[in-house]
């Protein structure tokens, strides 16, 4: 059995909005195994993605324990928070988020420049097969060369943890896989734990566990026996 | 109200520190204008009324002594309307509480209270009963100086006899509008009186009863003053006339003319600066605005706002934001202006002189800046009617950088933070070199301003540490023999004498020539000295001439050029006369001789007309005291009195302007840093968000930011300093005249000065937007699409 390098305590997320509460997430527990690849399914405001930013140091929760490798992270300031998301963590979003100004092995020299044991930006790179595109600016890249851009940036301190929101909820499907097979070559090659919000549930076949979310809770929990490879998935 | 105008107003909540930062750099362009526009027509407009009001003469000349007829004579040449012949003589006054002399100009009125020209304006009183010795008007300024009422008295040296004088009227002349002693460099009313006393009185306490030494003249519609003068020239002559004079040569009306002249200038310059940095603040504002928008644009084109509709709407708000500016500017001009008005109300002495409110000047700034934001907002409002709806709905296609620069920036081992803030610059080279253009006008400004400072107090060290370095000038009444240097020296505390003859003359080379004095000086010229540029004595040759540059230029002459010596006093005699010298000099129309080589030409045998001293303070009172009874002084000059007047005055008017254009230039140092960086932060929002989710502290991401705005700054500073030089040279320029030119000098510490304002103005704008962005909510800003 691998160690957990998530321990989620009954996580409680409530945003006051005026005089509105918003209970998005009400009492979560789950742990995240090293190594393996987990996706969370589920309808907007399920509170995937509020779990998934308090993982990332991201947000912080209202109630509960979040610990990271026996660190309470729920605890954290926001200095903690910045040094945990900059040693820890690996971020990819729905859109890309690359720095316009900056060529994409400058967008992930970006990160190895301050990280603590980084790879090579174009060691980064070649993991995403976009070693032929290196000096392209963002505006020059096709939407899944910029996602691939973009998970190159977050692999390329070595991360213990990959955690990505719709990572192809903007990219057609034959682009989405390219971007499904970089991440999975990451999880593979690196051994990098790996959380996946998606809406689409075509994505789930590559995971090694899928949670279900429901209203702030998680709804139901599925172990794949077998995991699909990326090339295979279709939507 | 309609829903477009309710979106404009709130743009205008929501942007209303960045339209506040446009407001106020507007607003500082139209307060300069309507500060120096109301000012200048104050002072033009109530002299003009008070010349016009009291009969300001056009041409004054100065005489020895012509009997009555003369003037008859003068009145009935072609041109002239009304002359009016006068007596008018110094005289050292005994002011009671007062150690030192005051010096009186002494100004015949005729009797009956019939004036012709110049008359005087009386404040209180009346005018002195005819023949009265003892009664006369003092100008008010010398009345307040002293806290006399009606009915003080003081004494007065009136041609050898010591007579008590008795304020019986307070007065003001367009004359005097600007009254200033002999040889004084700033007016100083405690020691510089004007008194008007009956004709017949005056006239016949310095013998002149049926005569005149002064006449003044107004010319009829149309006349040719030059030819009026050279007429009455003429007619003066046989009588010892020293040349008649144009208003321009007019001491008082010379100074309110460079003073206007100045207020000129800044109307001129300073408006347009401001109006240029604030178009281009509208202009990046309203671009960024309107990219922001472009849904919104789009969505109002699709649901069937016209494009007119649409561009209106967005030129309401820039009008908007002008129209907070017009009404700031409006107030701070006028108070300005009140305040600059009440500062000239203490030199230039009008019955009434209040600022001039004109509606015109008001609807001119007003008109020109909504021209101004116009412009600024024109770019953005034509791609407003170009944007087809189709097309606004889609995102903007991302920026496309530049790779030239990297070359060499990527392999200096710049961070990557610094290669997007310069890769940032170069992508919008227009609106960067803008805001360094900005930044470096506001350096400048601070130089142009602080750099008066250097120079005035490098001039008082050169007028008075320097060149003139002697306590007290007596000037006599008339020249007189060399056996009064002898006599001065006697007198009490005194330390060192030193001679000087002076004689007007007119020095003709061929078709030009020139109305001037020269001076005559010991070739061992110690306390009064002249001084070249590089502040080295003037050696006087035995013979010849040695000339300012200035008069060689107006002359036309060269070093070994003849040119003729007419004397305009004394036997009036003529010669030709070598120019054995050409000095650069800080003080204007100088012609030197040796004084003995001087004397020979005027040929009335060795004289003085004024001594050059220094005394021991001790005996100060002792030696005044001398003086005062000492008929043979007309005026006496005191240094020290005259360097503490000087640094007053000077403090008072500089620290004035000093405070105005320091506050006008952190003013658009803040409005243009703060606005490029707000724009910036809505432009990369989602970059330094992202850089905060990668780990990045807030120190960091902000220096993506702040990076630029740093180079900017720094970059801006050598051109700032650079166009301070350039605005200072000008500066200087301005203020030199033929009578001195203004040492050009700026400190070291200026430079440093006029560079810390403005980076403490940036930093605090950058620290403003810092805060922003530590308060960016980086989860909210990356899940939004651009």
């Amino acid at each position: 059995m691998p160690h957990s390098v998530f321990e989620v305590r009954d996580l409680t997320k409530v945003y006051r909005t005026g005089q509105v509460e918003i209970h998005a997430l009400r009492g979560v527990s789950l742990s995240l195994y090293a190594g393996e690849l987990v996706v969370f399914l589920g309808p907007s405001g399920s509170g995937k993605s509020t779990l998934l930013n308090i993982l990332g140091g991201l947000d912080t929760p209202t109630a509960g324990e979040v610990c990271f490798e026996d660190h309470a992270i729920s605890e954290l300031d926001d200095r903690g928070l910045t040094e945990y998301r900059r040693d820890h963590v690996g971020f990819v979003f729905q859109f890309y988020n690359l720095v316009p100004s900056l060529t994409a092995r400058e967008n992930v020299a970006l990160v190895t420049e301050i990280a603590r044991d980084p790879m090579r930006p174009e060691e980064a790179l070649a993991l995403v097969g976009l070693e032929d595109r290196m000096d392209h600016f963002p505006a020059e890249l096709s939407g899944g060369e910029q996602q691939r851009v973009a998970i190159a940036r977050a692999i390329a301190k070595r991360p213990e943890v990959l955690l990505c929101d719709e990572p192809t909820g903007a990219l057609d499907s034959r682009t989405g896989v390219r971007v499904l097979e970089a991440l999975f070559a990451v999880n593979r090659d690196l051994g990098t734990t790996t959380a996946i919000i998606t809406h689409n549930a075509a994505i789930k076949a590559m995971a090694n566990r899928v949670f279900y979310f429901g209203n702030g809770r998680i709804v139901e929990t599925v172990v794949n026996a077998t995991r699909a490879a990326p090339s295979t998935i279709e939507w | 109200m309609r829903a477009l105008d309710r979106k404009l107003l709130r743009d205008i909540r929501r942007l209303w520190a960045q339209t506040l930062a446009i407001a106020l750099v507007m607003a500082s362009g139209i307060a300069t204008l309507i500060l120096a526009t109301g000012t200048q027509r104050s002072l033009e407009e109530s002299r003009a009324a008070y010349y016009d009001r009291n009969r300001f003469a056009d041409v004054f000349a100065t005489l020895v002594r012509a009997p009555v007829g003369v003037a008859d004579r003068i009145a009935a040449v072609p041109g002239v309307a009304r002359a009016e012949a006068r007596t008018v003589r110094h005289a050292l006054l005994d002011v009671p509480g007062m150690i030192e002399p005051a010096t009186a100009l002494l100004i015949s009125m005729q009797d009956r209270q019939t004036q012709g020209l110049n008359v005087v304006h009386l404040r209180q009183g009346r005018f002195p009963e005819h023949g009265r010795f003892d009664e006369v008007v003092a100008n008010e300024a010398f009345v307040n100086a002293h806290r006399f009422t009606l009915g003080s008295t003081f004494r007065a040296n009136l041609n050898g006899r010591l007579r008590e004088l008795r304020i019986v009227g307070i007065g003001l002349s367009p004359e005097f509008i600007y009254s200033i002693g002999p040889g004084d460099l700033m007016p100083d009313d405690r020691r510089f009186a004007v008194l008007w006393m009956s004709e017949r009185a005056l006239a016949a306490l310095f013998d002149l009863t049926g005569a005149f030494n002064s006449l003044t003249l107004t010319l009829s519609r149309g006349a040719n003053e030059a030819s009026v003068i050279d007429e009455v020239d003429s007619l003066l002559r046989p009588y010892g006339g020293t040349g008649a004079r144009g208003r321009k040569d007019q001491t008082s009306h010379a100074f309110i003319d460079a003073e206007l002249t100045q207020l000129q200038a800044m109307a001129r310059v300073m408006p347009p600066i401001f109006l240029l940095v604030a178009a281009f603040l509208v202009n990046i504002t309203l671009a960024r605005l309107i990219e922001l928008e472009r849904e919104q644009i789009g969505l109002l084109k699709a649901i069937g706002y016209q494009r007119e509709q649409i561009a209106l709407h967005y030129l309401k708000l820039v009008l908007l934001i002008g129209a907070v500016g017009i009404l700031i500017g409006f107030a701070a001009g006028s108070l300005l202006g009140q305040s600059l008005t009440r500062l000239y109300g203490d030199f230039f002495k009008f019955p009434v002189l209040v600022f001039r409110n004109d509606p015109d000047v008001y609807i001119i700034a007003a008109a020109v800046a909504c021209a101004a934001v116009t412009a600024g907002a024109l770019r953005s409002v034509l791609q407003v009617l170009a944007l087809s709806p189709a097309v606004a709905m889609q995102p903007p296609v991302p920026p496309r950088y530049s790779r030239l620069l990297p070359a060499w920036l990527t392999t200096s081992g710049l961070s990557q933070i610094n290669i997007m803030a310069f890769r940032h610059m170069l992508r919008w080279p227009v609106r960067a070199g803008m805001t360094l253009l900005g930044l470096a006008l506001a350096v400048g400004l601070l130089v142009t301003a602080l750099l008066s400072f250097d120079s005035i107090e490098k001039m008082i060290d050169i007028a008075f540490n320097q060149t003139d370095r002697q306590h007290a000038t007596l000037t006599f009444t008339k020249p007189a023999h060399p056996r009064a240097v002898q006599a001065v020296a006697q007198l009490p505390g005194v330390l060192r004498v030193e001679p000087m003859r002076d004689a007007s003359v007119r020095l003709v080379n061929g078709p030009r020539s020139r109305k001037l004095g020269i001076m005559g000086k010991p070739e061992a010229m110690d306390l009064s000295r002249v001084l070249d540029l590089e502040l080295t004595p003037v050696r006087l040759p035995k013979t010849g001439l040695v000339m300012g540059e200035r008069v060689a230029e107006i002359l036309d002459v060269k070093r070994g050029d003849l040119v003729d010596v007419e004397f305009l006093e004394g036997k009036r005699t003529t010669a030709r006369v070598p120019v054995a010298d050409i000095v650069r000099s800080y003080f204007g129309l100088v012609v030197l001789m040796d004084i003995d080589a001087l004397n020979e030409l005027l040929d009335e045998g060795p004289r003085v007309s004024s001594i050059h001293l220094t005394y021991d303070t001790a005996s100060a009172k002792a030696l005044f005291d001398a003086i005062k009874r000492t008929p043979a002084i007309g005026a006496v000059g005191l240094q020290r009195r005259a360097l503490q007047k000087f640094q007053e005055t000077i403090a008072q008017n500089i620290n004035y302007m000093v405070t105005v254009y320091v506050t006008l230039a952190v003013i658009i140092a803040f409005g243009v840093v703060y606005n490029s960086a707000r724009i910036q932060l809505s432009e990369r929002a989602r970059e330094l968000a992202s850089l905060r989710v990668l780990g990045f502290t807030r120190g960091e991401a902000s220096r993506v930011l702040l990076t630029e705005l740093a180079i900017l700054t720094l970059l801006a500073l050598p051109l700032g300093w650079l166009i301070g030089y350039g605005f200072g040279l000008l500066l200087i320029q301005s203020f030199s005249s033929d009578l001195y030119r203004a040492p050009f000098v700026i400190g070291r510490a200026t430079y440093a000065k006029a560079a810390l304002a403005v980076v403490a103005a940036s930093m605090v704008s950058a620290m403003i937007v810092r805060r922003r962005i530590d308060r960016l909510d980086l989860v909210a800003v990356l899940k939004t699409r651009e």
